[in-house]
């Protein structure tokens, strides 16, 4: 079993390292520690356990050290800054596997390109692939030039795959670099150097080692003034949880299994009392509702995603008191520069965005114990399909947050989303903000599917699951991941779109996987041999 | 720019007078060289004449003519050895098919990678043995540094040719890249580790060319079997001139060895440990001698890569880099489905483990160095023995102080044994190395000998003097 917890006291692969409010975060990969059999992380080269460890640093960057306002990214290893994704792991992997493991690193990139600090990569030596997509997440990229340092996307010509986690996508839109200098960039296999390198933009400094530090002097003054914040932040225990065979329980969460039909139920606690004060809220630390509850949910989607296969439909609900739950968000919202409440909802920002990404089915009911109120309303709104059990009584509010504070990936709000061309919608929303809307009124407003009545409620549900159950797992996918992202596009909805589509597709296709495919074939000294027509 | 006599100033066989473009190539990258061997050649000696031999052939009669020349001057050359109109590609996936006289498109990079990774430690050890000059412990060592060095730049002249005449653009921009690297330089350091070690002293010079330079042979002697013909034919001639490099590590360490066990005869010293009388005698005890021994095999081994290695493996299926004399070996020179024994760490043990032998080449290549090693260290014990004084020099584990492959970074002494995990690797490794104590003796050591015929005390004369010469001849006419 994956398990995503860790603590940097368990790292093997990164340091992160702190001092006044530069940090650094050093990649060290050690070769023998794999998550999974029959390879070897050689050259820095990551698998999943690495970037889960990626993933656990910027959350505790943000919510442990918000004083931080530069985190250089280095590797520990000699002329080597990182070499991507591990092909051998690539080449073993299941499809599942290397799809979930492939989304995952696309949104540790994506986090850390949303995390406040400023990201300077220092490339010494090769930086290959993945290793250069690391690079290309950071808002600055500094090649320190000894004659072979490199940054390269050698995937088409060596694996006959695409850079993907984002390094097409960012090269275009985030640096852009010409389309035809890209397209000749990304069939280089030995990438490019030097001075040509920053000619191109590929990088944005290029320095001699015993030019380094100099440069890290003039960037970082410049760098730290919009993010100046003298704060101490909170400590990030490990979660606590109880797996059984069929169930796994949080403090705010439990989730229950249904196997014969492919459901996992979802329960969310809402909070049952409100802070006082911000200072109050800071106190209770990673134990506060608003933060307890997201990494909570967060640790549970990813456990779903690479243990639970097989569950294709989340059915989501909440249970709690609305009334408090309702208050909780109005004192948040009032509460937003305190820095610990926008991490805070920025955590659930990210957790949404997991979510919305995921994917299985998401149907949530708001039944007689739900409190769908701020980061829980969303649920609702960004559901594929929901169902409010019409009994008369109000469960569901919309709050000014969910109009600012939970952008999807395409960088709108899920009610936006849900909006898309009736802008009408969204006026008539804000005259019922922080009000207890009931199930009629919410059809109303267009916040829900369907509200059955009482008598019809479980039969409703029951037919939605089983009829979901139904249809072609991939054809689900496909189809939500079409229906979800509606609007503009954004780096992220191409990169999981268009790029993580593509490239999913690729990696179905013998060229690269199959058994004289380029992925199984790297490394064995054998050519891989293609099949040579175009689709 | 000056016109070039290109026929008299760069013997070649590669028609180089009628190949426009190669000559535009040179025309822009000769004044670099001179350049760098001006700043980066050895220290003070350019007006020097220097006994030197030059091929201006590669027939037996035109690769080693001798005569005195001022370095600068020495006609560099580029050589192929002769081709065979049938050759064939002798190992890989094309097997069996005519050898490539053009480089194939799809694999251009790989091979241009390894041109400029082999082209690249040649001019680094000109850089690392470019004070020794300074400290030679006769005229006749002193030439031989000197052979050493305009044969290596020489090497490089080979790797540029290949990298001017078929690699178009590319190729003339990594020539270039190969003046402005600088062996141990912070900035813009040499390619390979072993080759941004200091030579400090003579001692360290005789074990680079014995060990180090013994790599290069094993290099060399897999890109000879190269389907890209004009690489194996430039290599083959290389290695006529390489062997020459190792004659003065293994004859250097020979006649250390000499000097030290005769002088401790005369002065009836039996234990070899006994330091401090052995040193009063200006001769180099035989522990000290075992340390740098230690150091200069462990770093050369570095230079072999990770026992398993993908590119290893490409290179090989490719056809462009075989294994160290291929066509001798007898398989099917595809290895599809050999295996190799490999040493791997298995806890506490160290075991030797059958792996695809493809993906462990380099693995190979390193033992049937290590095995061409051993014979050398044989022939230094016969010397020891035949003093009847008890010692005997060997070669330490291959996992000893090793910073690349499988047992990069851990605590294993020169017998094999792995410390405690608590043991730190410099820790561990440094009791068996030169110490200070040791380099600053050496240091001492190095003092100028320049009298025709006289040699250092730490060292003996040779047995015979190069090209037949007598050995006090001027082997280099040092300028007024």
């Amino acid at each position: 079993m994956i398990d995503l917890r860790t603590h940097p006291d368990r790292y093997h692969h990164w340091t992160l390292k702190i001092g006044g409010r530069q940090a650094e975060l050093v990649l060290n990969v050690d070769e023998h520690e794999t998550i999974g059999d029959g390879y070897e992380l050689k050259m820095n080269s990551y698998d999943l356990g690495v970037d889960i460890e990626l993933a656990d640093a910027l959350e505790r960057l943000r919510f442990s050290h918000p004083e931080i306002t530069t985190v250089l990214v280095r590797s520990a290893k000699d002329r080597v800054f990182c070499a991507g994704a591990n092909i051998g792991m690539l080449a073993g992997a299941s499809h599942q596997h290397k799809v979930n493991f492939c989304k995952f690193t696309n949104e540790t990139r994506l986090f850390l390109e949303d995390t406040p600090a400023h990201f300077i990569a220092i490339v010494e030596g090769t930086a290959a692939g993945g290793g250069y997509e690391l690079a290309l997440s950071c808002d600055t990229i500094v090649l320190v030039d000894d004659g072979s340092a490199s940054v390269s996307l050698p995937e088409v010509p060596l694996l006959a795959v695409l850079p993907g986690t984002g390094g097409l996508t960012r090269l275009t839109d985030k640096r852009k670099v010409r389309r035809d200098r890209a397209d000749y960039f990304c069939t280089l296999e030995e990438g490019v150097r030097g001075h040509r390198a920053k000619e191109w933009n590929l990088v944005d400094y290029v320095v001699p080692r015993s030019g380094l530090p100099s440069l890290l002097d003039s960037l970082t003054p410049s760098i730290d003034e919009p993010h100046q914040r003298h704060v101490t932040g909170i400590v990030l225990n490990e979660l606590t949880r109880e797996l059984t065979a069929d169930s796994i329980d949080y403090t705010h969460i439990h989730a229950h299994f249904d196997r014969a039909n492919g459901v996992a139920n979802i329960t969310i606690q809402g909070p049952d009392v409100t802070p006082e004060t911000p200072a109050e809220l800071l106190a209770e630390g990673d134990a506060s509702w608003l933060i307890a509850t997201a990494r909570e949910f967060n640790d549970l989607i990813c456990h779903l995603r690479f243990n639970e296969p097989t569950l294709g439909t989340l059915l989501l609900t909440t249970q709690g008191d609305h009334t408090v739950a309702q208050h909780y968000i109005e004192a948040i919202e009032l509460w937003r520069d305190e820095w610990i409440v926008d991490e805070g909802l920025a955590l659930w920002s990210r957790t949404l965005a997991r979510l919305d990404l995921t994917s299985r089915s998401l149907i949530t009911a708001v039944d007689s114990n739900s409190c769908f109120v701020g980061p829980l309303a969303e649920l609702v709104f960004g559901a594929d399909r929901s169902f409010y059990l019409d009994d008369g009584d109000a469960r569901l509010t919309v709050s000014r947050i969910n109009l600012d504070a939970f952008p999807m990936m395409n960088g709108i709000s899920r009610l936006a989303s849900r909006f898309w061309g009736e802008p009408t919608r969204l006026e008539e929303l804000t005259a019922v903000l922080n009000q207890a809307l009931d199930a009629q009124t919410a059809e109303h407003l267009g916040l829900v599917t369907f509200i059955p009545d009482a008598f019809d409620w479980d039969d409703e549900l029951r037919l939605a699951l089983a009829g979901r159950n139904s249809f072609s797992p991939d054809a689900l996918s496909a189809m939500e991941a079409n229906l979800r992202f509606v609007g503009p596009e954004t780096m992220a909805t191409k990169i999981f779109g268009r790029l993580s589509a593509w490239q999913n597709w690729v990696f179905n296709r013998p060229n690269a996987v199959g058994p004289e495919g380029a992925l199984q074939r790297y490394g064995t000294g054998l050519t891989a041999s293609f099949q040579r027509e175009r689709i | 720019m000056e016109l070039i006599d290109y026929d008299a100033q760069i013997p070649n066989n590669v028609s180089l007078a009628s190949d426009e473009r190669l000559k535009r190539a040179l025309e822009q990258w000769y004044p670099g060289y001179l350049n760098w061997w001006n700043q980066m050649g050895p220290n003070g000696f350019s007006e020097s004449e220097v006994y030197l031999r030059t091929a201006t052939g590669v027939d037996p009669k035109g690769w080693a003519q001798f005569q005195y020349v001022k370095m600068p001057e020495y006609r560099w050359g580029i050589f192929l050895a002769p081709g065979d109109p049938e050759r064939r590609i002798g190992f890989g996936e094309h097997l069996g098919e005519p050898v490539w006289q053009e480089v194939p498109g799809e694999y251009r990079a790989m091979l241009r990678r390894l041109l400029v990774v082999q082209g690249d430690t040649e001019p680094a050890s000109v850089e690392q043995q470019r004070h020794l000059g300074a400290t030679a412990p006769s005229l006749y060592d002193l030439r031989n540094l000197f052979q050493v060095n305009v044969e290596e730049g020489r090497h490089l002249w080979a790797m540029v040719y290949l990298l001017q005449r078929y690699f178009g653009r590319d190729g003339r921009e990594e020539a270039e890249a190969l003046l402005t690297r600088r062996s141990g330089d912070e900035d813009r350091p040499r390619m390979l580790g072993a080759f941004n070690e200091d030579t400090p002293d003579w001692l360290s010079f005789f074990m680079f060319t014995f060990f180090t330079d013994r790599d290069g042979k094993y290099q060399l002697e897999a890109l000879a079997q190269s389907g890209f013909d004009p690489l194996a034919r430039t290599t083959r001639f290389m290695l006529t001139e390489e062997a020459h490099h190792m004659f003065v590590g293994e004859s250097g360490i020979g006649r250390v060895i000499e000097a030290t066990v005769n002088a401790m005869k005369a002065s009836a010293i039996e234990d070899p440990y006994d330091t401090d009388r052995i040193r009063a005698l200006g001769v180099i005890d035989l522990p000290t001698l075992q340390r740098y021994l230690n150091f200069h095999f462990s770093v050369s081994l570095d230079l072999f890569g990770a026992e398993a290695s993908s590119n290893a493996a490409n290179a090989f299926a490719a056809g462009l880099k075989g294994r160290f004399n291929e066509h001798k070996i007898d398989d099917d020179h595809q290895l599809a489905s050999a295996t190799y024994p490999v040493l791997r760490r298995d806890g506490d043990n160290i075991v030797a483990r059958d792996e695809p032998a493809l993906t462990v080449l380099n693995a190979r290549l390193r033992d049937d160095y290590a095995n061409d090693c051993t014979n050398g260290v044989k022939r230094w014990n016969k010397a020891i023995e035949r003093s009847s004084i008890q010692f005997q020099l060997s070669l330490p584990h291959l996992g000893f102080h090793r910073r690349v492959g499988e047992f990069q970074m851990m605590p294993i002494d020169p017998d094999g044994h792995i410390a405690p995990s608590t043991a730190s690797f410099d820790d561990f490794t440094a009791e068996y190395l030169p110490t200070a104590a040791d380099r600053s003796y050496i240091n001492s050591l190095m003092q100028p000998v320049y009298d025709r015929g006289t040699y250092a005390s730490w060292i003996a004369a040779p047995k015979v003097a190069i090209d037949n010469k007598p050995g006090d001849f001027e082997f280099v006419r040092l300028h007024a």
